[in-house]
């Protein structure tokens, strides 16, 4: 199984997902082979063997001007045994991808430690050569140099296909396509790529065209792919045109914590209406913030907290300024663990109003917390949440409407806490790792079920 | 309360009801959060008039033209209605040839028509007061429209407790109809006529909930449908030794619930027909059964009962806080609305207290949260109790002003009658004695 990222080094759902994934595929008796780019030494132990990119020695290494060559070497790529001197990249940054560069704002998460993306620095060798190959020191997480170690990674991806015995490869979203697709060659073993995010919900139309590549790619030579919602499996078929047959919806579980009691601090007063996440295009902030403009017309002691931070929180500040509701807004930036759960035992009501969420874990989360919560219908969670109030994230009326009837009707609020708090013990990893587990098999005993 | 039925005799003295509840709420237009306070229209017209129309198509006029045919051929054959005021209402706007279909459903002397209330309430859980006052005004709906008074009661959605049989016995009915709960009959037989504890003449005819539900819910399992032959085949193992079978079922059940296509009809015809054959049972309406049924034991029913989903109780209804809590706030406006004296208000504040808009708050999960599902056109329960708070709310803003005007009404009634009937001070008073007494003592 290729992941980039797993815990304690997550900095999105995704490292939380192959953590709670590979545990309950354990108990399911599969044997997991997870490579990382990085192993940090003090990952949770969940019955899987965890190998590092970072310790396989990579005995072929393909010269690399720029990453477009580098892409299409790589998709012919062979093996061709043995060790070559090599050339590094110094630099992606001639490469328009925009986005990527600003890996700080569009990939890290609100709610655990964070990698920050280090500053950008020229690299001119690999460190250690050894008897096995050279080994390249990844970084892991989602800093300037990952399109380089995207490549890396699959090198020693196909040192691992080599090497190690499987009999399916399992790879989650584009960073580790390239490796399935090198392992898959090698080995002739099926391949399934886990959809967790598409580039699509990321950055909407101006994604980068290069990792809309890959993900076709990963997509095409995938024997099955598994998305985390109905709505992913939607943009899938629309937006890179796989047939429908082809993608399985496996829905995310939740990893089951005790639910806090609500003793709501009166932080901020009794109404505090509550957005966490990153605050970029994908979240939806500005339809949260017209929202909350008519919330209150009617309601005007009610407080707004925005936890988070995001290439979108400069506009949105000025947004809340130019409407004079700065008094009733409280942008808090990053916030460590406990001080989320501070900020949502005060808080009476979590919105998500997202405009492209492939699963959305977070407002899961504030249930586990015991806070009513209202979703965007444009998300995966709301195909397993039903007791949740639901809009479209661009119908800010609904939206408004929606906040006012729970901090306006109490015996909603409760029942809305009462029902989501026992659904959410059933939306579990164990459902998720079942389905896998029969579509490893009906893979490796090619079994096709259509 | 007397209704004229034409008797047929037969041999046998097994008793057979089938009895259909004919029911169409009037939903309610979706209420804005924001429009609060400026009192929109509370119904969706256009929607009840839709809905009626099309169930109308699909069940009510081809089922009643079928049981006229029916009871044309075969004169055996008798059914009792009990059809809520709230629909009789919606056929005479959008549909009056259904309204005609029933009359002469009822001019062949073979249907009997039920006591409810008459916005198909749960006023039995008010007040006995409000209870009763819907019950006369549904009473009174049937009279005009079809010339009979019933004598035999059944409440919204069949619930019944020692209490509301006690009301209803004082409003002079002779028996009601409820569920045949398990844990009411404790392995008593759901088969006889069984009588309030506190009163012997007040019957109560049960519901036989398996041999219903069987057409109602179960008609279609899959592909496979319920063959005629097969059902009367269950009717007529029953032993001779019980007296009455009562089967009760939504109307809508034929052709609606479960479409032509199924074959629905075809079951119904095929049905009556091979009862009225095979002789065993005597077709009935329930005021038949009490009159000629001797009723055995008492059967009392302290908590209430319905012949709702699995539990058979109130949860559907007043299950959880959001139903509550909506109940509760209709509930505590009796006072308050009928003090304004306006009639507006208070038909709107009864219109408000159908039992639908608490049956779709429902959060019941598993077989029966899709029971409520198919009969909610809400997203989700809790969108149906945010329309119905945001619709109360404005209600209660309206009552609020209405009963400040009828306040300010009486004061300068109070006003004239003072200015016309001037009280005298009481030294006044005092005064005119004393003079009348020294008048006096000088004489």
């Amino acid at each position: 199984m290729f992941g980039w990222e797993f815990p304690p080094q997550i900095s999105g759902g995704l490292g939380t997902a192959c953590y709670g994934l590979t545990r309950a595929l354990v108990q399911e008796n599969i044997d997991v082979l997870f490579v990382v780019p990085k192993l940090m030494g003090n990952e949770p132990d969940n019955g899987s063997r965890l190998v590092s990119a970072s310790h396989i020695g990579i005995r072929q290494i393909i010269s690399t001007d720029t990453a477009d060559q580098h892409f299409t070497r790589f998709k012919h790529f062979t093996r061709e045994g043995c060790f070559t001197t090599l050339e590094v990249p110094s630099t992606l940054s001639a490469y328009n991808m925009v986005h990527l560069q600003e890996p700080v704002y569009t990939l890290e998460h609100w709610n655990h430690s964070i990698t920050v993306a280090e500053p950008v620095q020229e690299r001119q060798s690999f460190t250690t050569h050894s008897e096995t190959g050279s080994l390249y020191d990844f970084k892991g997480g989602y800093g300037p140099q990952l399109i380089e170690e995207v490549f890396r990674y699959a090198q020693v991806a196909s040192e691992i296909a080599i090497t190690e015995e499987f009999d399916v490869i399992h790879a989650h979203d584009w960073m580790t396509y390239p490796a399935a697709i090198a392992a898959k060659r090698l080995s002739g073993k099926p391949m399934i790529v886990h959809v967790h995010a598409t580039e699509f919900d990321r950055a909407g139309k101006q994604g980068s065209e290069m990792v809309y590549t890959i993900e076709r790619e990963g997509l095409d030579e995938a024997d099955r792919i598994v998305a985390v919602s109905q709505w992913t499996k939607q943009i899938l078929m629309e937006r890179y045109g796989i047939a429908s047959d082809k993608i399985e919806v496996v829905h995310n579980g939740v990893i089951a914590e005790e639910r806090t009691s609500s003793d709501i601090k009166q932080m901020l007063g009794s109404h505090v209406v509550t957005f966490l996440g990153r605050i970029t295009y994908q979240k939806g902030p500005e339809y949260f913030v017209e929202a909350a403009a008519k919330v209150l017309t009617l309601f005007p002691e009610v407080h707004f907290v925005m936890a988070g931070s995001g290439d979108f929180l400069p506009q949105i500040i000025e947004k809340v300024a130019r409407m004079k509701l700065s008094s009733r807004f409280h942008f808090t930036g990053f916030l460590k663990r406990d001080e989320i759960d501070q900020v949502l035992a005060a808080t009476s009501v979590y919105v998500m109003p997202s405009v492209s969420e492939p699963f959305g874990i977070t407002p899961l989360e504030a249930v586990q917390r015991n806070v009513p919560i209202i979703i965007s219908n444009q998300s995966g969670v709301s195909e397993v949440m039903h007791h949740a109030l639901k809009v479209d994230f661009w119908d800010t009326d609904a939206l408004s409407q929606a906040i006012c009837s729970v901090l306006r009707y109490g015996s909603l609020s409760r029942e809305l806490k009462r029902n989501a708090g026992k659904a959410i013990d059933l939306i579990t990893w164990e459902k998720a790792a079942q389905r896998l587990n029969t579509l490893y098999y009906e893979l490796a005993t090619n079994i096709h079920p259509n | 309360m007397n209704l004229q039925l034409t008797s047929t005799q037969t041999n046998s003295s097994q008793r057979l009801v089938l009895y259909f509840q004919v029911h169409q709420p009037a939903r309610l237009n979706k209420i804005n959060f924001f429009s609060i306070g400026s009192h929109p229209e509370y119904f969706d017209h256009a929607l009840n008039a839709e809905i009626v129309q099309r169930v109308a198509t699909d069940c009510y006029l081809p089922a009643n033209r079928l049981l006229l045919q029916l009871i044309e051929k075969h004169p055996e054959i008798k059914v009792c209605f009990s059809i809520s005021g709230v629909a009789l209402a919606q056929f005479e706007h959008y549909v009056p040839e259904v309204l005609r279909s029933f009359q002469e459903l009822a001019n062949t002397g073979n249907v009997e028509f039920l006591s409810e209330t008459n916005h198909h309430s749960l006023a039995s859980l008010i007040s006995a007061d409000e209870f009763q006052i819907q019950v006369f005004e549904h009473a009174e709906n049937i009279y005009r429209h079809f010339g009979v008074r019933p004598s035999v009661f059944r409440n919204t959605e069949l619930i019944y407790s020692n209490t509301i049989g006690t009301q209803v016995a004082q409003m002079g009915f002779k028996g009601m109809i409820t569920d045949g709960v398990d844990r009411v009959l404790e392995g008593r037989s759901p088969f006889q006529l069984y009588q309030h504890p506190d009163n012997a003449a007040f019957k109560l005819l049960l519901r036989n909930n398996s041999l219903s539900d069987d057409i109602a819910f179960r008609y279609r399992q899959g592909n496979t449908t319920l063959s005629a032959e097969r059902y009367v085949n269950w009717l007529n193992h029953i032993p001779d030794s019980e007296p009455v079978v009562i089967l009760g079922m939504d109307y809508e059940t034929l052709g609606e619930h479960h479409k032509q296509a199924t074959g629905i009809f075809d079951f119904l015809t095929s049905m009556l027909t091979r009862v009225v054959n095979d002789k065993k049972f005597t077709l009935s309406t329930p005021a038949e059964v009490i009159d000629h049924v001797t009723s055995g034991q008492a059967l009392s029913i302290e908590q209430p009962i319905s012949w709702a989903d699995e539990r058979k109780d109130l949860s559907a209804w007043l299950g959880n806080d959001m139903q509550r809590d909506a109940f509760d706030m209709v509930k505590s406006l009796e006072n308050p609305v009928k003090r304004t004296a306006n009639t507006s208000l208070i038909a709107a504040w009864r219109a408000l207290q159908t039992s639908d808009h608490f049956y779709y708050m429902c959060t019941k999960k598993l077989n029966d949260g899709d029971v409520h599902a198919y009969f909610s056109h809400y997203p989700s329960p809790y969108e149906a109790f945010i329309n119905y708070m945001n619709v109360m709310s404005d209600f209660v803003i309206r009552v609020k002003s209405a009963s400040a005007q009828a306040d300010l009404t009486e004061a300068v009634k109070q006003n004239e009658y003072e200015r016309q009937h001037p009280q005298v001070p009481v030294w006044a008073e005092r005064q005119s004695a004393e003079i009348r007494q020294e008048l006096f003592v000088s004489h």
